[in-house]
């Protein structure tokens, strides 16, 4: 024996060891050693510190349901992952792992204080302690609590890593390599199913892997498994989560356990359809409730057999057993026969098989039956235990230097409750058992509770004759939750295990209570005085074990987070300097600065130029929909406000859109192609909306309108040219449509040919200019807004964006739908009540114009504010109040929508939902603001070129 | 996810490829002018929220793009079964 490490026992590779660090010393194991298991091979005993007292913690079981030993491993900037189990980290050469959640070392960490202040931190300290004062919480309560008790640190900088994903379908799902879940893929080893087969672990077997008499078996299992071409196997990978029809999440972490990741996916995530589900999660061993149970050293007798058998390490000299399961005897057997001593056997029961007796007395070791440990000697390590009787006579103490518990066994169940399987209380397991399925999903093995691991009673907590309000027996290891924290829970009135959970925090921390579950629930029912069934049990969410955000992300980052759509025109607006903003999904041209100039200089000049010569605007993101068929004029005089049956081919009309509660959900020019076609605009967020609420109108209302309807916002590049030389410019050009305004009057749509290619031409403005969009072909769009561009040079020609274009049309006192507002604004609100066709009996919203709170008094209305300074610009979302001098909470009338400096007007301007407004002209009202109150007028919403003389042209 | 059955593909595809359209069998009135406030309230708002049996439409909006209405249990989240828009209500 070379430190604890047992010769000849275990799978680890003698031949190749692995160097590695923890808390900064080197330490060696073998390939195929966890850390866990390679520093307990060292002699290591003390792997952290707990969350709230800060007591010292070594490993208390070999899986992913270890509550204690959670370390972080650092590879390096941005690669640092707090919170792993050591259990579960596989060693390579090189790994740096630290512990947590100690100052300033793990031997010495000067908040173990903690544990000595245990009695004002009971269960609900932070609800009872830090109440008052209230404004202490954020500054200093939450803080301090925060320094003093956690886990790991967060990462600080970036994840360099990358994370990949797919999908895949199997008829057959096997859910843990154990030998029941190796039996079920098994089964169909070599049939036609498509079966995956998965498990957390470096390799298949599950508990085969700690018994040498399955090995055989096990290599011949996996060796016809990896064979079979319709078995596809996933080791180191984490079922996490079961979803509605057999939907599996799960996690392939592909390069942490080696020493050069190399540059592929760190993890991959698994998006599992199956035909059947077989659940082989296994059975997590109990840990027992007594003083100390948390000491260094005290672990599960399946772990010890576990490390000793598949790992090569003896967890002590002489551990001795506390057992309340006949299970822990076969472990302690199975121990002493790998030729570690075992000082003594403690069992809770007064009874017990008489084959285990015989067995104990065959190999010497003391039994004391019907007694309890009550006490561990011993701070980083066991150095010994007291027991005594049930009765509480009889104390004494036994030399012991590790402690195995065996309490039991609780089969896993989590994904099966993720499935919305029942459960069903076993007594004689004293464990919940899977019961009604609910998805085509079975468990198998000893999750569905078919084990052979003997018998047992099921003991809340051990009998102790000592104060029972004055020890800490541990149920939750890793939230710090005592069974003195349960009764009182109880005391203080929570009967709900889902409320007990909340309180205490059982079961709550990154474990989700794999061991303490069923001993909170034990102990609150004996404190209920309730059988355990009618207590109920908590609910298991996903995920089964922590898992990355990397893993869940994937490649839904940075660039790839969302799609960003961009028009044909986008290159040459980034070659002309233009500063761009996201609208919706499209990344639009938000201004085009020159010189060093700032944002407001350059849309200064943008507006300048748009008034006094010729402006060139990309409008391609406009949501467009061609509505065709016979009933084409019907429909659209269905769905929007306006009439639309009498407008003519060749003619435009604006047309605002109601949902049918009566509120403005959208707007746009639709123009007459033809009899039977219209060219249907609408807002750039709005698009998809409008054509999804159309098509919901055209199938479910109305299937008897014959009626297509085709999205082709991305088939048109629309070019708006705006300004009193617009036509000047595109006169130049080479074009087959008159363009006199005789001729191409204002509103109106012309089908032709420009620059030699098709074209839809409008003559529409969103800025009170002369003003044309030019609808080409998107492929073309690029080639056309160059010669449009060379042909405005005479004219100055500027490329103006989304800022001067909405400067620009609040000059004019146009509404952007979802700025101005907001889905409760009626048109009468708006002021858009000329759009409503009068005689009109019907369209989508019509009745509730008439609804009572609609034609109430008193509701916001839309108007334009002047501000008394003219060169104040209002902040947008500002809020509106009638007396600055009334006592907080004033009463607000509304806030301003848009605002901006007009620089045709040489002073701000800005719109706002008022209550009351229309009754309001005139009237001075007050906006609040950072620093100040200032005050507003209210007027019209049109502040530039009233009469529209500057359109008709 | 769900897997949901589209009564004109006739093929289940996950739930990601539809959208979900509210209670279903909710006609809109031939001629809403003439219904009273509390008729025209109860079109507009007032829904069944169903504890158990609850018909719905959905849109294969990312396939065929069809309405389409189901009968799903809103305890279990099981759809019962799904059936083309002008149908009879199952």
């Amino acid at each position: 024996m070379s430190g604890y490490r047992v010769t000849g026992a275990g799978r680890v590779d003698r031949a190749r060891t692995v160097a590695f660090t923890f808390d900064g010393q080197t330490y060696q194991g073998y390939e195929g050693d966890t850390l866990a298991s390679a520093l307990l091979a060292s002699g290591v005993t003390l792997f952290g510190r707990s969350f709230k007292y800060h007591r010292p913690r070594g490993v208390m079981a070999a899986g992913v349901e270890d509550a204690n030993a959670l370390v972080s491993v650092t590879r390096g900037p941005g690669r640092f992952t707090p919170n792993l189990r050591a259990t579960a980290v596989e060693i390579y050469e090189g790994l740096e792992a630290s512990s947590q959640n100690r100052w300033p070392s793990l031997k010495t960490d000067m908040l173990a204080v903690n544990d000595r202040l245990g009695m004002f931190f009971p269960a609900g300290f932070y609800n009872k302690t830090f109440m008052w004062p209230r404004s202490f919480w954020e500054k200093l309560y939450e803080p301090t609590i925060r320094k003093m008790a956690g886990l790991g640190n967060s990462p600080t900088e970036i994840d360099p890593d990358h994370y990949t994903a797919a999908y895949v379908h199997c008829d057959l799902l096997v859910v843990g390599a154990g030998r029941a879940g190796l039996e079920a893929a098994l089964a169909e080893a070599g049939s036609d199913k498509r079966v995956i087969l998965i498990d957390e672990q470096n390799e298949l077997g599950g508990w085969a892997l700690s018994d040498p008499d399955q090995a055989q078996w096990l290599a011949q299992s996996v060796a016809t498994l990896t064979a079979a071409a319709n078995v596809r196997i996933l080791t180191r990978c984490t079922a996490f989560g079961f979803y509605h029809d057999n939907f599996v999440g799960a996690v392939e972490r592909l390069t942490d356990h080696l020493a050069q990741p190399g540059s592929g996916a760190r993890e991959k995530l698994w998006r599992i359809r199956a035909g059947e589900v077989v659940l082989a999660q296994g059975a997590i061993e109990r840990p027992l409730v007594f003083e100390g149970n948390d000491t260094p050293g005290v672990m599960l007798a399946s772990a010890a057999r576990t490390w000793l058998y598949r790992y090569g390490v003896a967890i002590g000299r002489r551990p001795a057993l506390m057992a309340s399961h006949d299970s822990g005897w076969q472990d302690a057997f199975a121990m002493a026969a790998g030729g570690v001593t075992i000082s003594a056997i403690v069992d809770v029961r007064d009874t017990v098989d008489d084959a285990l007796l015989r067995q104990a007395a065959d190999l010497g070791i003391a039994v004391h039956l019907g007694s309890s440990v009550i006490g561990v000697s011993g701070r980083h390590k066991v150095t010994g235990v007291e027991i005594a009787a049930n009765s509480g006579t009889g104390r004494k103490r036994i030399a012991c230097d590790a402690l195995m518990m065996a309490g039991g066994w609780t089969p896993t169940l989590h994904l099966w409750s993720h499935s919305k399987g029942t459960i069903a209380w076993d007594e004689s397991l004293g464990a919940y058992v899977p019961d009604k399925a609910n998805e085509n999903v079975r468990c198998a093995g000893a999750c569905s509770g078919q084990m052979d691991l003997g018998t047992g009673v099921v003991v809340p907590a051990l009998p102790t004759p000592k104060d029972a309000s004055r020890i800490k027996a541990f149920v939750d290891f890793q939230n710090d939750v005592t069974a003195k924290d349960i009764g009182l829970a109880v005391r203080e009135g929570f009967k709900s295990i889902e409320h007990v959970k909340r309180y205490t925090t059982n079961g709550m921390a990154t474990d989700q209570g794999k061991t303490s579950n069923i001993n909170g629930l034990q102990l609150a029912a004996t404190a209920l005085g309730r059988p355990v069934v009618d207590v109920g049990l908590t609910t298991f969410r996903p995920p089964y074990t922590p898992q990355t955000f990397g893993a869940l992300a994937g490649h839904a980052k940075d660039a790839l987070f969302q799609a960003t759509r961009k028009t044909g025109i986008d290159g040459w607006a980034q070659d002309n300097g233009a500063v761009f903003e996201p609208v919706s999904q499209w990344r639009r041209a938000w201004y085009f600065p020159q010189d060093g100039e700032d944002m407001h200089a350059a849309v200064n000049r943008e507006c300048r130029a748009v008034r006094e010569s010729v402006g060139i605007f990309d409008a391609s993101t406009l949501g467009k929909i061609e509505v065709v068929g016979p009933d084409a004029a019907e429909f659209l005089n269905r769905m929007y406000t306006n009439p639309w049956k009498m407008l003519e081919p060749g003619r435009c009309r604006y047309g605002l859109l109601l949902r049918e509660d009566g509120f403005i959900t959208d707007d746009g020019v639709a123009g007459r192609i033809s009899p039977n076609r219209f060219h249907v605009t609408t807002t750039t967020g709005g698009a998809a909306r409008v054509l999804a609420m159309m098509e919901d109108y055209l199938q479910t209302e109305w299937p008897d309108l014959d009626v297509w309807l085709t999205s082709t916002t991305e088939q048109w590049s629309v070019i708006a040219l705006q300004g009193p030389r617009a036509r000047d410019v595109l006169s130049a050009l080479d074009t087959d449509i008159d363009l006199s305004p005789e001729a191409f009057p204002h509103m109106s749509v012309r089908l032709g040919q420009i620059c030699g290619v098709p074209v839809r031409l409008f003559r529409v403005s969103f800025t009170g200019e002369l003003g044309f969009e030019i609808n080409v072909p998107a492929e073309y769009g690029p080639a056309v807004w160059k010669q449009i561009v060379a042909a405005g040079q005479p004219y100055g020609i500027t490329p103006y964006g989304t800022e001067t274009m909405h400067v620009l049309r609040a000059e004019k006192g146009y509404i952007i739908v979802g700025q101005d507002t907001d889905g409760t604004v009626t048109p009468m609100d708006a002021g858009l009540n000329w759009a409503i066709g009068k005689k009109k009996k019907d369209f989508v919203g019509k009745r509730s114009l008439a609804r009572p709170d609609i034609v109430a008094p008193g509701r916001k209305h839309l108007v334009g504010l002047l501000t008394e300074d003219p060169s104040l610009v209002l902040e947008e979302g500002a809020q509106i109040v009638a007396d600055p001098a009334q006592p907080v909470p004033m009463t607000m009338l509304g806030h301003v929508t848009s605002s901006y400096w007009s620089e045709a007007l040489g002073r701000s301007i800005a719109f706002a939902l008022v209550a009351g407004g229309q009754e309001r002209m005139d009237e001075t009202l007050h906006i609040p603001m950072p620093g100040a109150v200032h005050k507003a007028q209210v007027s019209g919403m049109v502040f530039f070129d009233p009469e529209g003389a500057r359109i008709n042209v | 996810m769900l897997l949901i059955h589209c009564p004109y593909c006739d093929e289940k595809r996950p739930e990601i490829e539809f959208a979900y359209g509210g209670e279903a069998h909710i006609a809109r009135p031939l001629d809403p002018s003439a219904l009273s406030d509390e008729e025209w309230e109860t079109y507009l708002f007032i829904r069944s929220n169903a504890r158990g049996r609850h018909h719905e439409r959905w849109r294969h909006i990312h396939g065929c793009g069809r309405f389409f209405n189901a009968v799903r249990d809103t305890v279990t989240d099981k759809f019962e079964t799904t059936y083309k828009a002008g149908e009879e209500r199952r």
